[in-house]
């Protein structure tokens, strides 16, 4: 049971978001949901001003959970509802396609009420009056579960028409994508669901909440994020505020895959528990009893962190001042910020973990292919250079390394982020510059020619 | 074009009027631009007919207002969308790291060697010869923690192990001869 995290740690874990999900004889079915007190913060919500609900979720300190943490009332506070003349969209950004990232399916399958009453709730603060959750085309029983509780929650008019006599309209409707990892960026779901190809659109100008479906002001939130609304308006922003630490408000929902003894996803307080301890105690340490070697925090575009690494981190101390620490992998907190200062990210919560039998220049070559696949192409340094990284990757493994090869992946890294259209250009080289840097010695023995076959690249 | 002068599968020369419905109601939930219900017509086609044809293509944008190279870029860009059959069960399988991790390269050998999947049917998809098995390599499906994850058609399986797929493969024997009986 608790192998996949279906069952609560008794002694840390702090469930908000995921506190029905895997309780026992919870279904998705919008009767159990109202029993276990569904829909009165929407009542709640509704008899507020829109403009007070944005001014909770400010308050609230809450941080976007789709990777970039970005703070979601300040996301809604871009929209002039005093100027603008235009519909207001809302989009659910269910595409949940970063390796390593599971959570959202769960929320999705289990408890799919609870996110339309965050995106209902969330709706209503902006001013819209149509919603559309965009969820990976690969989950088809995830869309069905979510139009049979759409359809329920219409018969019950939490949506429709003059939602529970309010006066305030709303329809929300399921779009399912088609296999691409580009739909989750938020601009190329957006090209997505206005029938084209999901190719980003270049910020500026096209930031969503100004330029975003059909060109009208669009808010984009993960699944994560919109069902925290819920629980804000539930608790008001500033005791909300008080979970987690500052800046790093409310729990998180981290997913632990790879090499653990019990991979699974947990939820904690921000901040409230360690790297190591989410390893060791929670997910039972490394399996087949070997030892750490590297891990991926958050989400495969994440920066690798390796076993024994030292951070100094900068944070403010408990009297409000600046100070700097040096901590280990494991005293790390696991936090938006901390994880930003050890130089990686928590982005979207997916923790992968590699033991020390693992071969760094074959883990990186199974998530090159990703990227390589995944490059919508419209940028010629990322489309080309993800693949041509890939190539490099593959020969290597291959057994046909080349002197120059360490080298030639970060000259062709550095030569892809921060000269492209959207974020991927980012993702992709991420791990290129950090494994390379990291394991050095590894791909630079891979760097000589001799006869080798991938494991993991086996049978590809 | 998708495919040079395609014959009509049977029944797809007459969309019944169940499927004019629902196509009309997917319309329906893009009142701002019908050309959002490009995609979900495309899966409303291929759940219909197992893959999209040129007829789909013309259908579609036809209904949509649209030229149909509209609807073929589409065709051409989301991996999901398939312009030949697949076989009559598609095992999806997994090969992102936590998976690959978890051993899910060495069940899509074995899955191939199981269906005799030797041919390749282009973009990494093997199909066996008598056309009833394929199978293909998919990224990420989000269940990472409970590696290694694999599809069969629509259906989601975590853990997989060839013993799984020995047990959909008997489950759809007994189904196939229960039918015929
Ligand atoms: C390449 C790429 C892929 C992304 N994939 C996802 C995704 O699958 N799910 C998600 O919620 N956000 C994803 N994002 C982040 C979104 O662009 C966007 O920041 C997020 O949906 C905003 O929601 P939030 O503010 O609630 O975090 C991705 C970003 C990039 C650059
Ligand atoms: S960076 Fe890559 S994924 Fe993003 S727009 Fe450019 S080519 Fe597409
Ligand atoms: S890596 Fe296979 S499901 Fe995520």
């Amino acid at each position: 049971m608790a192998q996949d995290g279906a069952v609560p740690n008794p002694t840390r874990e702090h469930r908000i978001i995921l506190r029905y999900a895997d309780l026992p004889g919870y279904t998705p079915d919008i009767d159990c949901y109202l029993q276990h007190g569904g829909y009165q913060q929407l009542r709640k919500a509704l008899a507020m001003d829109p403009a007070a609900i944005v001014a909770e979720v400010k308050a609230s300190g809450l941080r976007g959970r789709g990777g970039a943490g970005f703070p979601t009332g300040t996301k809604w506070g871009f929209i002039d509802h005093a100027k603008n003349r235009k519909p207001v969209y809302l989009l659910c950004n269910a595409d949940e396609s970063e390796p390593g990232t599971f959570k959202d399916r769960q929320i999705l399958y289990k408890d799919p009420h609870q996110l339309i009453e965050g995106m209902i709730i969330s709706s209503f603060a902006n001013h819209a009056h149509l919603a559309y959750i965009y969820i990976r085309g690969e989950m088809a029983r995830g869309a069905r579960i979510l139009e049979r509780a759409l359809a329920e929650a219409r018969a019950k008019n939490f949506l429709g028409a003059n939602i529970l006599g309010s006066g305030y309209d709303l329809d929300i409707f399921v779009f399912r994508g088609a296999g691409a990892y580009i739909c989750g960026e938020e601009t190329g779901l957006i090209e997505s669901l206005e029938g084209k190809r999901a190719y980003p659109r270049i910020k500026p100008p096209y930031f969503p909440a100004a330029l975003g479906l059909y060109l009208c002001p669009t808010i984009v939130n993960n699944v994560e994020t919109l069902c925290n609304v819920k629980h804000i308006v539930e608790m008001g922003g500033a005791a909300y505020a008080k979970i987690g630490t500052p800046n790093n408000t409310g729990t998180r929902i981290w997913c632990v895959s790879g090499d653990v003894c019990r991979p699974g996803y947990f939820e904690y307080d921000g901040g409230a528990i360690t790297m190591g301890e989410l390893l060791y105690d929670v997910c039972g340490g490394i399996r087949n009893g070997n030892r750490l070697k590297a891990l991926i925090p958050g989400g495969s575009s994440a920066k690798v962190l390796r076993a024994g690494e030292v951070y100094r981190i900068r944070r403010k101390n408990a009297a409000g001042a600046m100070e700097e620490v040096e901590m280990r992998l494991e005293d790390l907190p696991l936090d938006f910020d901390t994880i930003a200062a050890s130089g990686s990210m928590s982005g979207s919560g997916g923790i992968i973990v590699m033991d020390h039998t693992r071969d760094m220049v074959e883990c990186l070559d199974n998530l090159s292919a990703f990227y390589a696949h995944e490059s919508c192409g419209q940028c010629t340094p990322c489309r080309e250079g993800a693949l041509w990284m890939r190539k490099v990757l593959d020969r290597m493994t291959g057994g046909q390394g080349r002197p120059e090869d360490p080298q030639l992946l970060l000259d062709l890294a550095g030569q892809i982020a921060g000269r492209t259209i959207c974020a991927f250009g980012e993702a992709c080289s991420w791990p290129v510059e950090s494994f390379v840097a990291k394991f050095r010695e590894e791909f630079e023995s891979k760097a000589v020619a001799k006869e080798e076959q991938g494991r993991l690249q086996a049978t590809h | 074009m998708v495919a040079p002068e395609q014959p009509l599968l049977p029944g797809e020369e007459v969309l019944g009027p169940e499927f004019e419905r629902k196509a009309e109601e997917i319309i329906g939930q893009y009142p701002a631009s019908r050309r959002s219900a490009s995609l979900p017509l495309l899966h409303l086609w291929q759940e219909e007919f197992g893959f999209l044809s040129e007829r789909a293509v013309e259908w579609i944008s036809t209904k949509l207002g649209l030229k149909p190279i509209h609807i073929l870029e589409l065709v051409t860009f989301y991996p999901m969308l398939h312009v030949r059959p697949s076989g009559r069960i598609n095992f999806k399988v997994c090969r992102t790291l936590s998976c690959a991790l978890a051993g899910s390269h060495e069940l899509f050998a074995q899955i191939r060697a199981r269906c005799g999947a030797t041919v390749a049917a282009g973009h990494g998809i093997y199909v066996s010869p008598d056309g009833s098995y394929s199978v293909e390599f998919v990224e990420c499906l989000a269940a990472c923690g409970s590696a290694p994850a694999m599809m069969v058609d629509e259906e989601e399986f975590e853990r997989a192990t060839i013993d799984t797929v020995e047990r959909i493969l008997a489950e759809s024997r007994e189904k196939e001869a229960a039918q015929g009986a």
